[in-house]
């Protein structure tokens, strides 16, 4: 404790403590920018440059990267920087709401596990166990395969398969979390206050679990992306994302004419993606809790 | 308040009224007999300590009576009366009503008492809000007005701070101005004052005095340190193994103390109006495993300087010692 009582001074959140260690580590600040750019070139970009990923020209098929296609051309003729950034879109997409799904409900659910303890968290983690147990992809290609034909291609089962996959983690994470916090002081001084179960965890317990919760968020992002993409390459995944665009140019592979571009372009993206995404969540992890760093 | 108070004129209630309360924790080895028929009454205006070591019973009896055990504590038997309504029975929604409400608390460590994500300000607008019905502006005026009286400096800006902000003594004054906001009746203090330096605990221990006066509070006052009850209780209870032991006037029970357990805790005191002669006493020995009975000895008597046959066959009952005093030991009244 330094100064206790300095008059005015503006206060900061634990949380601003975590971002200011987190603006400190380069490597993190200079994936969370490629991260930034990626989004923005993806969201802007094809807006801003009238690029088109659907229009076909037959005469310009497999053209090479040039002052006119940045990215070449794939098989149909169509322009390849539109179709990279466009799947780029699909792809973010994918994780962000994916992932908020599985925060909202891996937080929740652990949460009440966790708050409520003995048997209530006894059997709702034995159900987390149980999902675990079950191959994720069975379970993904399962409920991909319980809606209709025609609704393949279309985000909201994609997000529900990969959603109901990933909340698992975050609700073991948080469950542990919470089985300390509540024995904490201030949960029972809460309660003596005279508030209930629900206010407990919504307004004191949940703040608390918001930082890990963050890191782990930041984790899934990348998980989900890659997951999706995994199920583009089988044929499952979105119309148009970057999985899809790398499982079109592997089909197109053979000997005689290798077009790079098709295949280096979207993988190139979803790596540098996925790597920073990654090394943002570890940075963040560091930085909600100093101790734990190697 | 929708619960029924009957009309005091007819029969005056005290204020809060324990009846044999007993209170068991599983365990692995078995139950544990944490609290162990333990009676006592409090009135408005008065400030009763509570005094024992470690895992005599004193934060289980408050946790008792707050209605908010771990779950793996029960009450076995015993009552709990605030103002003749029944608490120990009342449903899990009445009973929320009266926490915070009728009758608060303040525990041992403010620094983990406040919750660190929050500003203090949220925090002590919660009772209010949850409670009284008023807006969070009026709320807000009422945190101010109190963490002015409870002496903090520049309430209005403290209102923004974060608990990390705050120092140990000024914690423990939100946390009083928290427990105070709406108007308990009674005021449960475990401890308030361990964490604390010795210049810092004088402090907090008397504005709990004067609010006292003020609001007409009664405070029960949890402590493991004879000192601190010796300046501000009027009476007070021993409790040894979960047990009262000995209960008596604050003032009469340090003049002469009836309880050989009494007198051993008293003479592990450093005086300073005597010249320290020599070391400190310790009672030799450890508090015994709380099991559930039945007695077949004093649960002191291990540790007991005048123990004598007597002691080991029987467990003795608390019995009448004149001027309102209890206590429980068979040993003549002139002996320790």
């Amino acid at each position: 404790m330094t100064e206790p009582l300095v008059p005015h001074e503006p206060s900061r959140r634990p949380s601003a403590r975590a971002w200011r260690r987190l603006a400190q580590n380069r490597l993190a600040r200079i994936s969370l920018g490629i991260v930034l750019v990626m989004t923005l070139a993806c969201f802007l970009l094809p807006a801003l440059l009238h690029l088109d990923p659907t229009t076909t020209h037959p005469a310009f098929r497999h053209q090479p990267p040039s002052a006119a296609h940045w990215f070449g051309t794939d098989g149909l003729g169509r322009d390849y920087a539109a179709r990279v950034l466009m799947g780029g879109q699909t792809s973010l997409l994918v994780g962000l709401v994916a992932t908020l799904t599985c925060v909202v409900i891996g937080v929740l659910y652990g949460a009440v596990a966790g708050y409520y303890g003995g048997r209530v968290d006894e059997v709702m983690m034995r159900f987390v166990d149980f999902m675990y147990g079950i191959p994720y992809m069975f379970l993904v290609i399962l409920i991909m395969l319980m809606f209709s034909e025609s609704a393949r291609g279309n985000p909201v089962p994609v997000f529900v398969a990969l959603g109901l996959v990933e909340w698992l983690t975050m609700a073991r994470v948080v469950r542990g979390q919470v089985l300390t916090l509540r024995e904490r002081e201030f949960v029972l001084a809460a309660r003596l206050l005279g508030a209930g179960d629900f206010r407990v965890i919504v307004r004191h317990i949940v703040p608390n679990v918001l930082g890990i919760v963050t890191v782990y968020a930041t984790l899934t992002v990348p998980t989900v992306i890659i997951l999706e993409s995994f199920l583009s390459f089988l044929g499952l995944g979105l119309k148009l994302s970057w999985g899809q665009l790398v499982s079109e140019a592997v089909g197109v592979v053979n000997p005689l004419a290798f077009f790079w571009w098709l295949l280096a372009f979207p993988s190139g993206f979803l790596a540098l993606t996925l790597l920073s995404l990654n090394v943002v969540g570890d940075g963040l992890r560091d930085a909600v809790d100093p101790r734990g760093q190697r | 308040m929708t619960s029924p108070t009957p009309p005091e004129a007819r029969a005056p209630q005290p204020l809060l009224a324990v009846q044999g309360l007993t209170t068991e924790f599983r365990s692995d080895e078995g139950s544990v007999r944490a609290v162990d028929s333990v009676s006592f009454t409090l009135e408005r205006g008065e400030m009763l300590g509570i005094v024992g070591e470690s895992g005599s019973g004193k934060s289980a009896t408050s946790l008792t009576i707050m209605g908010l055990l771990p779950p793996r504590g029960h009450v076995v038997a015993g009552s709990v009366a605030l103002r003749g309504t029944e608490l120990l029975t009342l449903p899990e929604a009445e009973r929320r009503r009266v926490r915070g409400r009728r009758i608060a608390m303040i525990f041992q460590d403010p620094m983990t008492a406040l919750n660190p994500y929050l500003r203090v300000g949220e925090q002590l607008v919660e009772g209010p809000l949850l409670h009284l019905g008023v807006s969070e502006r009026e709320a807000e005026r009422r945190a101010v007005a109190l963490l002015d009286r409870v002496r903090i400096p520049d309430a209005q800006a403290r209102l923004r701070s974060y608990p990390h902000e705050l120092s140990g003594g000024m914690r423990q004054r939100v946390m009083i101005a928290m427990a105070l906001l709406c108007d308990p009746e009674l005021l449960i203090a475990d401890e308030p004052t361990t964490a604390l330096d010795v210049t810092v605990q004088a402090q907090i221990l008397e504005l709990l005095a004067e609010l006292q006066r003020e609001k007409n509070l009664a405070i029960l006052l949890i402590t493991h340190d004879l000192g601190v009850v010796a300046t501000t209780c009027e009476r007070v209870l021993v409790m040894y193994a979960g047990r009262v032991v000995e209960l008596a006037p604050a003032r009469e029970l340090f003049a002469r103390p009836l309880h050989p357990y009494t007198a051993a805790l008293m003479k592990s005191l450093p005086s300073l109006d005597a010249a320290p002669a020599g070391r400190l006493e310790a009672i030799p020995g450890l508090p015994p495993q709380l099991d559930r009975g039945p007695f077949t000895a004093c649960s002191f008597a291990p540790r007991c300087a005048h123990v004598h046959d007597a002691c080991k066959v029987a467990d003795p009952p608390l019995t009448e010692a004149g001027s309102g005093r209890l206590r429980r030991c068979v040993l003549p009244l002139s002996r320790p």
